[in-house]
């Protein structure tokens, strides 16, 4: 059990997101120039059905959330930094991963890159928990309580926005 | 501009063309993060588990005293554990996946790539190399990546994972123009 739960959800993401095309890092490097836009249409879906089913299994008391911290300069210069890479690497980490098992030899490059990223990180990480980590840190914040709007009129709004998206990109790209 | 089309897979599209599989496969990792979420009690994520599995690699190169002590490490120490394991299950099913799919293929330099800087496997080895290594610098900073964040934070609508996956892509779409341009349509000339 424990050697077979891990491997078999790995197992599942991994050929999830290389039925999904995600593996194949021109499609990655489409959604950012705005040609392709399949990540989205993969992450959207992805964070609907999930988040409508973990609270679903919060409110039964099955599970419980794992917020991430709201550190808000790492998280915004990080982001940034990340957003960065992921132009120049053509996946991010989980793609990355992923494409090496589709063949991909410079993700699996990148992964050696992001080994040696980690240790760089280690390293600095005590100047970096002073002078970034620390600052404008809101804790583990969700929206709905930061906003006192509920869950569900957040996944709505989601929803309705993603899906006037996604209807304009289809007519889009059928009509072109 | 197609959005859509793509000679290596086969194309199973709707009655109006509307190719369905991303948004299908999408929901399906919605479902897998139920089972993350209530039989494994760890969220879909990479770098923490990946950043863990550095500390073996540092102490080759500096020593296990050095690690030990690493403030980033010393929390959680490098064990063969569920996120560790996970990492070797995502490369087992894309390659079981791709192999079913008839689309598993070696690839050194990408079409994105050769179309911007050429054909040189030197050139892409270091702009993988070097992409990687800032993007899992930048995801540690941030507290996760495009899994960690991007779908497991988002889904449980954590401010964090929401101002994280503004960044990336307001970061990620002003670098694809300042690296290759507008005239540039995603490698799929």
């Amino acid at each position: 059990m424990s050697l077979i739960l891990p491997l078999a959800m790995g197992f599942a993401f991994g050929a999830l997101v290389n039925r999904a095309r995600v593996t194949d890092c021109n499609v990655i490097e489409g959604q950012f120039c705005l040609c392709d836009f399949t990540m989205i249409k993969v992450m959207l879906p992805a964070m609907l059905v999930g988040g409508l089913g973990v609270l679903a299994l919060v409110q039964a008391g099955d599970a419980h959330y794992y917020i991430k911290d709201a550190n808000m300069l790492g998280v915004i210069l990080g982001g940034a930094i990340f957003g960065v890479a992921l132009v120049f690497y053509g996946y991010c980490p989980g793609t990355g991963l992923a494409a090496i098992g589709a063949g991909s030899v410079h993700a699996l490059v990148g992964v050696v890159g992001m080994i040696a990223g980690a240790i760089l990180y280690a390293f600095s990480y005590g100047w970096i928990k002073a002078h970034i980590l620390d600052v404008w840190a809101l804790g583990k914040v969700r929206l709905p309580a930061l906003t006192g709007v509920p869950d569900l009129v957040w996944f709505a709004a989601v929803g309705v926005l993603a899906a006037a998206a996604f209807a304009w990109i289809e007519r889009r790209s059928v009509e072109s | 501009m197609s959005a859509t089309s793509d000679s290596i897979a086969p194309r199973t599209a709707s009655a109006r063309g509307i190719d369905l599989r991303p948004y299908l496969f999408g929901a399906g990792i919605g479902v897998v993060s139920w089972a993350a979420f209530a039989i494994a009690h760890e969220p879909l994520g990479i770098t923490t588990a990946l950043s863990r599995a550095a500390a073996p690699v540092a102490s080759l190169f500096f020593g296990s005293d050095v690690v030990s002590q690493n403030p980033y490490w010393s929390p959680m120490p490098f064990a063969w554990d569920y996120g560790v394991l996970f990492l070797f299950g995502v490369v087992g099913g894309a390659l079981a996946s791709s192999l079913a799919a008839g689309t598993f293929r070696f690839e050194l330099v990408p079409r994105f790539w050769r179309e911007r800087f050429g054909g040189s496997p030197l050139k892409r080895v270091l702009g993988a190399f070097f992409g990687g290594a800032a993007m899992m610098f930048g995801a540690r900073m941030a507290g996760g990546c495009t899994s960690g964040h991007g779908i497991s934070g988002t889904l449980q609508l954590a401010l964090s994972s929401w101002v994280f996956l503004i960044s990336i892509f307001a970061s990620g779409l002003i670098a694809s123009r300042l690296v290759f341009g507008t005239a540039w349509k995603g490698g799929r000339r």
